[in-house]
């Protein structure tokens, strides 16, 4: 809590004030990113399914322990081991497909809702047993670059732009293969589509796979630079809705742009009021946006 | 009415069993028996804490018994009992339990549970009863405020638990003049930082950022990027893995200052896995093995020793636990002990007020450090006893290493200031 007339903010320490304000930025944007392909995820299986996916969080813990137990047991690279993320985190999409969805994909919202969350609250019953709550830490460093008063961590330089490769690779594979093809002509018109000879259930299968690909990557970066636990997936499943919201549900792009908004925020705030005040200001926004814009600040599809 | 037949002679029998374990066993007419009560979190979230307070607490009882017990001044020497039940770490638990230690086990004397929360539920029944009670392994001032007579405390009080990190720092470096504080908004922690704040700023030091963060925060990012530019000290965290975590990020965003003092993370061994990250970081602790207190550096304070000396303690906790090497919590436990044996021994009696009196007066060093209470407003309160401060320093192979550095007393090596990075 900052007590009034501790004079933190002096006139003629502006230089100070807005050396403090660009570190805190950037941070804030570079952690944006990986916000911004967390919520992707949900945004892409939100577009493409309507399915609400409640256990995107504990994918992305499930994500961060992966990453830990490759890089603490076995000794890989965690960039490395992201790519081993990619292949299971699909596969495993894959499962949760069949196992909880697909059989009440056309059951409405409130069904598929309910299993995903079964999915988490399973995910998080397991997790708990096997690694306990007690935080782990991926010991990666990738030392620090120093820009005058901005110092920047290799390691969120590096997921910044790990984030904004894989966005690209989305957009290429939704763009220009027959697959990305196919996710998006269900997205637009299921029946349609359907018609046209597109095999929806696996089209639906490959989203619900793409969309926990992403929520895994997202967590395997985050795991590079903060601690976690199996339940430490719920606080970023919260800024994804915030962020699907500001972005546009079902609008990827959107999604990246909504977390650089929020990332930058997380920046910005800290410097002018106590912390504390950051979700204030987030939450804040996520009914404005909600009232005066739904369809978000890019426009839903 | 049969099974009323049943259940009494089961209450027969139990009672019967209960009487012939708590009779004194070969106590010769002349000893008296003393019993000691108290709660242990066996279970519950308190319970590795709470049994290396009870470890510490056993290994005294022991020792006065296999002296024969505590020798009064007329030659009676009394034996010591203790009696104690799981409180499962849970308040309501504590005040039933204690009243029942006194209202039907009869202790004569008390000692608290572990924890701030779970000993101050434990005064009030004490001090209700009218009965001493030793608090171990709990810090917080506010016990002591609300006028109760019979509790002492053994640990050195939050608001002081990083004042000495001032002194350090004014010591290596007469000249500072601010300090950034970021702790976590616990009642523990914020305890603490309202005492550091209050005591650096009554040496002159300015505090212009003074901010807490929520337990579970993994991003320090926004607070670091806060600390003005020239602070000479960043102090402050609260519990193991946030404060490990606010640990590492000082040392990868670099943060220029001379010292970094943080809570309770610091002294755990554990602590030292951040590797380069923890060189140089200060910590508080109630005790620590290194410590160098001793019966001629208490002649020298013209205080006067109680009790084992360090290395004798560790000697006997080792050969009674195992490897375990005894932590705070442990020693915490056996000097609640001394405080008692000193005071009975000095009144030459059990009487509740003439051992509450013999307490007030004590000013003893022990292998724990000084132990000396408040016999004023605060009445209670510890006073005598000071915190150790550790930093982590590189040994000669370069691995990390904990070196008492404070106060002069315990100290083991010297402190260093963080070169600029």
């Amino acid at each position: 809590m900052i007590r009034p007339g501790n004079g933190r903010v002096h006139l003629g320490e502006e230089f100070i004030v807005f050396s403090q304000l660009s570190a805190s930025v950037i941070d804030g944007l570079l952690i944006g990113f990986v916000y911004g392909i967390a919520a992707m995820g949900l945004s892409l299986i939100w577009g493409v399914m309507r399915v609400i996916n409640l256990a995107h969080g504990a994918t992305m813990a499930l994500g961060m322990f992966c990453i830990y137990l490759l890089f603490t047991e076995v000794g890989v690279n965690p960039y490395l081991g992201l790519l081993l993320v990619v292949v299971l985190a699909l596969i495993f999409g894959f499962i949760i497909y069949m196992a909880a969805l697909h059989r009440v994909i056309q059951a409405g919202y409130l069904y598929t809702l309910l299993a995903t969350f079964a999915v988490n609250m399973i995910i998080i019953g397991i997790g708990t047993t096997v690694f306990s709550t007690s935080p782990r830490n991926v010991d990666f460093s990738l030392g620090s670059i120093d820009l005058g008063p901005i110092i920047l961590q290799g390691t969120r330089l590096l997921a910044a732009a790990a984030s904004v490769v894989i966005t690209a690779a989305l957009y290429l594979f939704l763009y220009f293969t027959r697959p990305g093809k196919s996710i998006r002509a269900v997205s637009d018109n299921r029946a349609a589509a359907e018609l046209m000879g597109i095999p929806s259930s696996q089209v639906l299968a490959l989203s619900f796979g793409l969309g926990t690909m992403l929520a895994a990557v997202a967590g395997g970066l985050t795991s590079t630079f903060f601690p976690f636990t199996i339940l430490s997936g719920s606080t970023y499943q919260l800024k994804s809705f915030v962020i699907c919201v500001l972005g546009g549900l079902g609008h990827p792009l959107g999604a990246l742009f909504g977390g650089l908004i929020l990332g930058g925020l997380e920046g910005i705030v800290p410097i002018f009021m106590p912390v504390s005040w950051v979700p204030v200001v987030e939450f804040g926004l996520f009914v404005l946006v909600l009232v005066v814009r739904p369809t978000g600040l890019m426009g839903a599809k | 009415m049969k099974r009323f037949g049943v259940g009494f002679a089961l209450v027969l029998s139990l009672s019967l069993i209960l009487a012939s374990l708590s009779a004194p066993t070969g106590a010769t007419a002349a000893d008296k028996t003393i019993l000691i009560g108290f709660t242990a979190s066996k279970t519950g979230k308190l319970n590795v804490e709470a049994t290396r307070q009870i470890n510490g607490l056993n290994l005294w009882v022991e020792q006065v018994n296999k002296a024969g017990g505590i020798k009064l001044p007329d030659g009676t020497k009394i034996k010591v009992e203790t009696k104690y039940y799981d409180d499962e770490s849970n308040k309501d638990r504590v005040q039933e339990l204690y009243t029942r230690l006194i209202s039907s086990d009869k202790a004569d004397f008390l000692i608290s549970p572990y924890s701030s929360g779970l000993a101050d539920a434990a005064a009030v029944i004490a001090q209700q009863y009218k009965k001493i009670m030793i608090a171990t392994g709990a810090s917080s001032d506010s016990t002591y405020k609300k006028g109760y007579t019979l509790v002492y405390m053994t640990y050195t009080p939050a608001s002081r638990y990083l004042t000495g990190a001032v002194d350090l720092l004014l010591k290596l470096d007469p000249k500072a003049k601010k300090i950034a504080i970021i702790h976590e908004n616990d009642k523990f922690s914020t305890d603490v930082v309202n005492g550091l704040k209050q005591y650096a700023e009554g040496k002159g030091i300015q505090v212009p950022l003074f901010e807490g963060y929520d337990s579970g925060t993994t991003d320090f990012a926004p607070f670091i990027n806060k600390i003005p530019a020239g602070s000479d000290g960043v102090m402050g965290g609260g519990h193991f893995a946030d404060t490990t975590t606010f640990a590492r990020q000082l040392y990868e965003k670099k943060v220029a200052t001379k010292m970094i003092a943080l809570l309770v993370a610091p002294p755990e061994p554990k602590f030292a896995e951040l590797g380069e990250a923890c060189i140089g970081v200060v910590g508080s602790s109630q005790w620590e093995p290194v410590a160098k207190y001793s019966p001629e550096a208490a002649k020298k304070e013209n205080v006067e020793w109680f009790g084992v000396t360090v290395p004798e303690f560790l000697k006997l906790y080792e050969a009674k636990y195992g490897k375990e090497e005894p932590s705070y919590h442990s020693a915490g436990g056996y000097a609640a002990g001394l405080i008692l044996q000193k005071a009975i021994e000095t009144a030459g009696s059990i009487d509740t007020e003439k051992v509450k009196d013999a307490i007030d007066k004590e000013d003893m060093y022990t292998f724990y450090g000084r132990i000396k209470f408040n016999t004023g407003k605060l009445h209670g309160l510890q006073e005598g006893h000071e915190m150790i401060y550790i930093q982590w320093q590189k040994d000669k192979q370069g691995k990390p290493e904990k070196v008492a550095v404070y106060p002069p007393a315990a100290a083991t090596g010297s402190a260093f200031l963080l070169p600029a990075r």
